[in-house]
């Protein structure tokens, strides 16, 4: 029935309309002044509809002849995604209206991005797939290039779009090859022609280009380049956002691919996604070394942080999507807080994100510095703090499925990685006396997310806040 | 009462959040409650855990004050001390009063640096209690935060090297224990120590030791012997075994003093720790098989560190290069698997906890004064300086292993032990205590005795009251210990009997020949 299929997308589908309706206000009322409302007002939304979703019984449910599939694990990954977008709208409020960004379009698109996010992560076929990640493409490409006056925006919004549109390319192309061979699009369709070991030539490429169009939108090496730049040139709330909710979205829509639609030929992948995560660990571990801006430094490390999460998911067990789904949830947690941080960043009045800026931080403000020492160890894996548990959870699956070389290679790559998140505690604090940054209070909501974040990094390790139990219940509904 | 080790383990960390949270400013009464903070946590710490003492049964072998709790990823969160942890414990309680009364001096960001030593003595108490290999790694890795950033930012000129040295080299050594640790998760199902849970435990589990192929190379004795390896690099590191010992002294000699002395005393002893609670018991076959290799690098130790200590410029290098030697003493005692050689380890640890720090407070006494380490810029420091002398005196003495001291009593009873298994082992072992007494004699008469000629020197002054307090409790357990040694041997007497005798028994059952034998067909 048609309003059973509507019933099952209202989430979407108030999210949507609300985008639309913000957008008439704005444009009706007082344009840019209208922003602060609009941005609350999103937020909130975000908000009551993490809520919705998360209050929603257990159980797996799907419209449109299966082209949407509302189930356990649909709806961890949209909280996660709501709740990381409400966290970062809120936090860049102060930082956008001071900075002349204060656009009432910014919080719609990000809504409209949000909602495309929340489509793909659904995603039941190939069709609904497509339509979401480009909804989610378009908002993106539109607010990394927000900043019209400034070079290094518009290029990051270009570049974005035109690397953007290349893996748009690749992923239509793997999905033609994929329908071309198995004469369906549904996901629940493909996996009945996909059997082990005899998988035909043409699916297998089709697939491997599925995957290196996904590969693009979560940033793993060799489908990186953009990341950098892009971080760097985007004002950084919308580095902040893309660094958290569009990649926990494609990693959960990469998750629901490769499960439901390939889910029998787990071998044919796994090795795939493993080489994927190699080259991610290493590259972004290393290549964040020699970063000397904070923007560009966190670019790498969420390049390595993906490849961590895809050690999760190419052990191609629930385990392993388990791990995956723990990992970005800590992940996005840690890594609201660091941009938090991040935003408060002035010299002058002026953003900086040059890290040498840091030097003796601490001797200023011991609190924030404390803080983000503490975020900082964390992304680094060390324990007590929750990034290890995240780390020790794809380990874990990685050697469950027993692979073992890759759980080794995973733990060489996290020595070196801790070498450029300690060097900033250095900085912070025994770093060389020179012109540091202003001091003075941050704003509320990014003080409250930073310290929040930290937190939560450290309180975490006392239960998780029963997230395992819910992210074990997510990917058992994902993998039969 | 049944969380006792774990109000002694969290004491402190709860008075350094309260610090945190509700210390502001940095005058000087600010800085002066700080440090009263920090003393009336440890201080209670070490009073709760004497009450621990006063409950303990050294008869019983098991493990006492259990506490268990469910935990994530299927762990537990599993606490609980034997007539081994508890030594380790109560050195730990007994000297961080001491470390925060050592800097008293200290007047640069007071409040962090007492969080760090609190936060410090919560990871290293809970690395002596835990029962779960994870929880154990957590503290284990956790000490290395507090530690780099009291050697980065109270630390010297060097410091910055020194801090990162010391920080990948721990953090990449105890990576193979990690991968270790999920290996024995991946095998056993668990990563619980004493078992009950599960019903059984890793220390009674019996890990295979049939021989495996890794990369086309047979490995004698299988699973056990790579499990040992992982664990032994991260506690070699750690402890410092040569050739892994070059981070120690350059940590030693950038951290402040009294960063110096946890390292020294308790920060090093967590290998030795490991090495009884986990190496020995679950991989007795791999002890077999590679232990003569660990006990031959300890040799080497012994002997190239005594060597390297005696050209020394720097007072605090002699000391970190003894400590060296004396650590890869304990392993000769603990890797010869027999009773006397385990409880003399045991016996030199605590001996070396009080001595070690000892010395770096010495040391730390004359830098107060004089602003440098360098031997070469003291001398005839006995003049002015009698109670000096005589406490300086009393701690190369006992350096040394002079009889009547507790460090006697350990090296001597390690040599016994080391007879029974490696004759040539003990022997060389033995040069140790000539050596020693060349490197701490030798430094003792450059530093105090001769003419007093230098002129900075003429206005130094002797111990203050607070100094000889610090002194007083250090002297009087090793002259106690060295004269009455049972007071530890009764104590862990029976855990390293009941430890002795697992470990033999596995190692009679394991028969390379039985194994072997179906190979060359």
């Amino acid at each position: 029935m048609i309003s059973d299929d509507l019933s099952l997308l209202l989430p979407e589908i108030v999210l949507a309309v609300f985008a639309m309706a913000a957008l008439m206000f704005g444009v009706y009322s007082g344009k840019d002044r209208a922003m602060p409302v609009i941005t609350w007002a999103t937020a909130g939304v975000f908000l009551v509809l993490a809520f919705w979703i998360g209050v929603t019984g257990p159980g797996t449910h799907t419209a449109f002849g299966g082209m949407f599939i509302d189930d356990g694990f649909a709806r961890f990954a949209k909280v996660v995604v709501l709740l990381s977008a409400a966290a970062v709208l809120v936090m860049s409020q102060d930082y956008m209206a001071k900075r002349g960004l204060g656009r009432f379009e910014y919080p719609v698109l990000i809504a409209l991005a949000v909602v495309g996010m929340m489509v793909m992560i659904s995603a039941g076929d190939l069709m609904s797939l497509y339509m979401g990640l480009e909804l989610q493409s378009l908002a993106l490409y539109v607010v990394a290039a927000l900043r019209r006056d400034s070079l290094k925006s518009t290029e990051a919004g270009l570049k974005y779009f035109v690397l953007g549109a290349l893996s748009s390319g690749l992923l239509l192309y793997g999905a033609s090859l994929t329908y071309g061979y198995s004469g369906t699009t549904l996901f629940s369709g493909i996996i009945q022609t996909v059997h082990a070991g005899q998988m035909p030539l043409g699916l297998l490429i089709g697939l491997v280009f599925l995957i290196s169009g996904m590969a693009f939108k979560i940033s793993a090496v060799p489908f990186h380049m953009w990341t950098p730049d892009v971080y760097e040139g985007s004002p950084t709330p919308v580095t902040a956002f893309f660094a958290t909710a569009p990649k926990v979205a494609a990693m959960a829509l990469m998750a629901r691919l490769l499960f439901g639609a390939f889910g029998t030929a787990t071998q044919e992948w796994s090795q795939v996604l493993a080489v994927l995560a190699v080259a991610s660990m290493f590259l972004g571990a290393v290549a964040a070394l020699g970063q000397n801006d904070l923007k560009r430094l966190m670019a790498y490390s969420s390049i390595t942080h993906m490849g961590y999460a895809l050690v999760g998911l190419s052990a191609g067990t629930a385990e392993g999507v388990q791990a995956m789904l723990i990992y970005m949830s800590i992940y996005a947690t840690t890594t609201i807080g660091v941009f938090a941080f991040m935003l408060s960043m002035e010299r002058d009045g002026h953003q900086i994100t040059d890290l040498r800026a840091l030097n003796l931080f601490a001797n200023k403000e011991p609190m924030k510095a404390l803080a983000l020492m503490v975020l900082l160890f964390s992304l680094a894996g060390v324990p007590p703090m929750l990034g290890f548990i995240g780390k020790f959870y794809v380990l874990k699956a990685a050697i469950d499925a027993h692979m073992y070389w890759l759980a080794l290679l995973a733990v060489i790559a996290s020595v070196i990685g801790a070498v450029y998140y300690i060097r900033i505690v250095y900085l912070m604090y025994f770093g060389k006396e020179n012109e540091g940054l202003d001091t003075g209070p941050m704003g509320v909501m990014p003080w409250v997310m930073l310290m929040g974040s930290a937190a939560i990094t450290l309180l975490g390790i006392i239960n998780l806040f029963g997230v395992e139990g819910l992210a074990q219940a997510a990917a058992m509904s994902l993998v039969q | 009462m049944d969380n006792l080790l774990s109000i002694i383990t969290f004491i402190p960390s709860v008075a350094a959040l309260v610090l945190a949270v509700f210390l502001r400013g940095d005058d000087e009464a600010a800085q002066r409650n700080a440090k009263y903070v920090a003393l009336l946590a440890t201080g209670a710490s070490f009073i709760i855990s004497l009450f621990v003492l006063a409950g303990f049964d050294p008869s019983n072998t098991g493990f006492q004050f259990m506490e268990n709790y469910r935990w994530i990823i299927g762990l537990h969160y599993k606490m609980g001390i034997d007539g081994i942890s508890i030594s380790f414990v109560l050195l730990t309680t007994f000297l961080m009063p001491l470390v925060i009364l050592a800097c008293w001096n200290v007047t640069y960001r007071v409040k962090e640096y007492m969080m760090a030593f609190l936060i410090l003595e919560t990871l290293m108490l809970g690395v002596f209690m835990s029962l779960d290999l994870v929880l154990f790694y957590l503290f284990f890795e956790g000490c290395l935060i507090p530690m780099f950033l009291i050697i980065g930012v109270w630390g010297g000129e060097n410091r910055v090297y020194a801090a990162f040295k010391f920080f990948l080299y721990t953090f990449g050594g105890s990576i193979f224990m990690l991968v270790a640790i999920i290996a024995i998760y991946k095998t056993t199902g668990t990563t619980d120590m004493a078992g009950s849970v599960n019903g059984n435990g890793l220390l009674t589990h019996r890990f295979s030791y049939q021989t495996i192929d890794v990369l086309g190379m047979p490995i004698k004795g299988g699973l056990q012997t790579l499990l040992w390896i992982g664990f032994f690099i991260s506690f070699a590191v750690k402890m410092p075994l040569w050739p892994l010992h070059t981070w120690l002294p350059a940590a030693h000699v950038e951290a402040p003093t009294a960063g110096s002395v946890v390292l020294a005393a308790v920060l090093l002893k967590m290998a030795d720790y490991g090495f009884l609670r986990f190496t020995l018991p679950m991989f007795p076959v791999g002890t077999q098989i590679l232990g003569p290799i660990a006990m031959g690098l300890a040799v080497v130790a012994i002997i190239y560190t005594s060597l390297v200590a005696l050209v020394q410029q720097d007072m605090k290098k002699v000391i970190a290069y003894s400590s060296v030697a004396h650590m890869a003493f304990v392993l000769v005692g603990i890797f010869s698997a027999t009773q006397q050689g385990i409880e003399g380890g045991i016996m030199l640890v605590i001996a070396h906890g009080f001595v070690s720090a000892g010395l770096f407070l010495c040391v730390g006494v004359i830098y107060d004064r004089m602003h440098t380490r360098d031997i070469a810029a003291f001398g005839g420091l006995v003049n002015r300086m009698p109670v000096y002398a005589l406490v300086f005196m009393f701690f190369t003495l006992a350096n040394v292993g002079l009889p009547g001291t507790a460090n006697f009593i350990g090296e001597f009873l390690i040599l016994v032990g080391a007879f029974q298994v490696n004759t040539w082992v003990a022997m060389f072992a033995t040069t140790a205590i000539i050596l020693s007494a060349a490197y701490a004699l030798w430094l003792y008469r450059r530093v105090v005795f001769g003419d007093l000629i230098k002129e900075s020197l003429k206005g130094i002054k002797d111990l203050d009251l607070r100094e000889k307090l610090i002194f007083a409790p250090l002297i009087a357990l090793t002259l106690l210990f060295g004269v009455y040694p049972s007071l530890v041997t009764d104590l862990v007497g029976p855990s390293v009997a009941d430890l002795v005798n697992d470990v033999t028994a596995a190692q009679a059952a394991y028969d390379p020949a039985a194994l072997t034998a179906p190979m060359q067909h």
